[in-house]
């Protein structure tokens, strides 16, 4: 049996709460676990100060209400499962290497910063720095899957080395800036400015994008690796399309200010059959 | 032990302990799919010449494939893991990375592994691209019709090679006849390949020579015309030509369901006699007895 913390009452300023983690909960009744320490505000809190807890820790925590000034959730988590069943807060999965969470609603800036491993789904939107950089550091996600139903904003994917992030509607500005490797898919439009200063890896959209001046046309071509890609995603519930797997993409090679070595592929429009 | 009128042996196919992997080749048609296919399984008919054996197990349907498109399954074997994986690189890297269009991905699950495209990835000079996608690391080489895709390793499992049965017939037609449909009902059994051409040898072999340089001599005991010089003539009365099929397979399984389709297929008119060829048990690490397979069928 899961361990269920329902919200009973909201935080007025935010709840940094790193410990709303399985791990930390893993054995634990329900008496045990109102008892972990947060901290809200700049003052030291009990979970159970907060939400109204059922079960017991077998490696799934459900948390149920709005946790939109919830901070933190699922941080540097290795196993696993977290649903959030609302919204959640800022800095949702940051660094975490293992495990699952799925968020039912919308999510707030900064989910899986530096991530190393395991999934994260936000099923609506999420904010800005989906998946980036901690600022002021240099390399984003390192690994595993973070998959946005909705729309994602600003700077997602900034610094990314490795994985996988897909966005099913469009993204904001900087999508990609200085990437490393890695993959971002965004399923609509992607915002202004995309892969500057990235020196590999790939960012697909299937929506037409300006691009920087710094970025140089290749080929259009059926990119076999797409179809792989592609495919995943459909299987993670994604709205891809048959065109958006076996269509022609339009590859731009860049950033040129760096490497070089990035690429951009757009989906040729109406190019979906063979 | 008679099989439709054809007299089984009471003896039993002598077969060895190798290893095998399994590739996907996937291609924009069926047509190149197979050109690959063939390729990469030509000139591995038996491990003493060809280092390896390898066979075309089945066509895939594009829904089964990761990439969504046709492809062709194919085994490959050899003595040790170690083999399989040289093996791959060579012919992943001649034979399906310079078809147009090809893909190449492990079918295999295995706890043990060998790299592939992780060495043919420098095939790309420094072009080349890594992709992980749900937990599969892929590389994209760049190549003059786009890009060859190929999964960084392989599995690589323990398996069985040297299954085999000998028909023995009145004459070459029915012979050949009946070794054919053997063929197909052997073909339908996942996880196993018959690497001679077209399934069928013509020319079996015994260990060992008179030339002290040859490893592998014409197995004199089943040639038709050597019955009055042979002392080791295993022919009876009316048999005029022998046929045979070997079997690799993943597991000793199926190559035991091959050999059993194989004898009922082949037990027609024509047919004398269905044999299997041994080493007296002293070289291989399965016995596998014919009339066992039949027994309860």
């Amino acid at each position: 049996m899961s361990l269920t913390l329902t919200m009973r009452n909201a935080p007025e300023v935010p709840l940094e709460a790193e410990a709303l983690s399985p791990e930390r909960f893993e054995g634990m009744s329900a008496a045990q676990a109102a008892a972990v320490a947060v901290l809200y505000g700049n003052r030291r809190a009990l979970v159970g100060d907060f939400f109204a807890i059922e079960g017991h820790g077998d490696g799934e925590l459900r948390l149920v209400g709005d946790l939109t000034k919830v901070k933190r959730i699922g941080c540097g988590m290795s196993r696993g499962r977290i649903v959030v069943d609302g919204n959640a807060g800022m800095h949702l999965g940051v660094g975490m290497s293992g495990g699952a969470i799925i968020v039912q609603g919308d999510a707030a800036d900064s989910v899986g910063l530096e991530m190393l491993g395991g999934q994260i789904v936000i099923m609506g939107n999420a904010g800005h720095l989906v998946g980036s950089t901690i600022r002021g550091g240099s390399v984003g996600v390192r690994g595993g899957e973070i998959i946005v139903h909705g729309n994602a904003g600003n700077e997602t994917g900034t610094g990314m080395r490795r994985g996988l992030i897909a966005v099913g509607g469009n993204t904001g500005d900087f999508t990609g800036a200085n990437m490393l490797a890695g993959t971002i898919v965004v399923l609509g439009q992607l915002g202004w400015r995309s892969g500057a200063g990235m020196k590999r890896g790939s960012i697909v959209s299937t929506q037409p994008a300006d691009l920087l001046p710094t970025f140089t046309y290749a080929c259009t071509y059926r990119p076999v690796m797409l179809r792989l890609v592609m495919a995943h995603l459909r299987e993670r519930g994604l709205p891809v399309t048959d065109a958006h797997v076996c269509g022609r993409y339009r590859r731009w090679s860049g950033d040129a200010v760096e490497a070089n070595r990035g690429e951009v592929l757009l989906l040729e429009q109406g190019s979906g059959s063979i | 032990m008679l099989l439709n009128g054809v007299a089984v042996e009471d003896t039993f196919a002598e077969a060895f302990a190798m290893f095998g992997a399994r590739v996907l080749i996937t291609a924009e048609n069926e047509k190149w799919g197979m050109a690959a296919a063939r390729a990469m399984t030509g000139f591995a008919t038996s491990v003493i010449g060809c280092k390896c054996e390898a066979g075309i197990e089945r066509s895939v349907p594009a829904a089964e494939t990761p990439d969504g498109r046709p492809g062709v399954s194919v085994l490959l074997f050899a003595t040790s893991a170690d083999s399989v994986g040289k093996r791959l690189v060579e012919r992943v890297g001649q034979c399906v990375m310079t078809c147009p269009t090809t893909a190449c991905y492990n079918a295999l699950t295995s706890d043990a592994t060998v790299v592939v495209g992780g060495l043919l990835r420098y095939f790309g000079d420094g072009f080349q691209a890594a992709k992980l996608v749900d937990g599969r690391r892929f590389w994209r080489v760049p190549a003059m019709d786009g890009e060859f895709v190929v999964e960084e390793r392989f599995g690589v499992q323990p398996a069985i090679g040297g299954g085999n049965l000998l028909i023995l017939g009145e004459d070459s037609a029915p012979t050949l006849a009946a070794t054919e449909a053997a063929v197909e009902a052997m073909r339908s059994v996942p996880g196993v390949i018959l690497p001679f051409p077209d399934g069928v040898v013509r020319c079996g072999s015994k260990v060992g020579s008179r030339y002290k340089a040859v490893i592998a001599s014409t197995n004199d005991a089943y040639c038709p015309t050597l019955r009055a010089v042979s002392s080791a003539t295993r022919l009876g009365e009316g048999v005029n030509c022998v046929l045979e099929i070997v079997i690799d397979g993943l597991d000793l399984g199926a190559v035991e369901e091959a050999m059993r389709r194989g004898m009922k297929a082949a037990a027609r008119p024509g047919v004398r006699q269905i044999t299997a060829g041994n080493y007296g048990g002293n070289l291989g690490q399965y016995k596998i007895g014919l009339r066992g397979l039949l027994n309860g069928t």
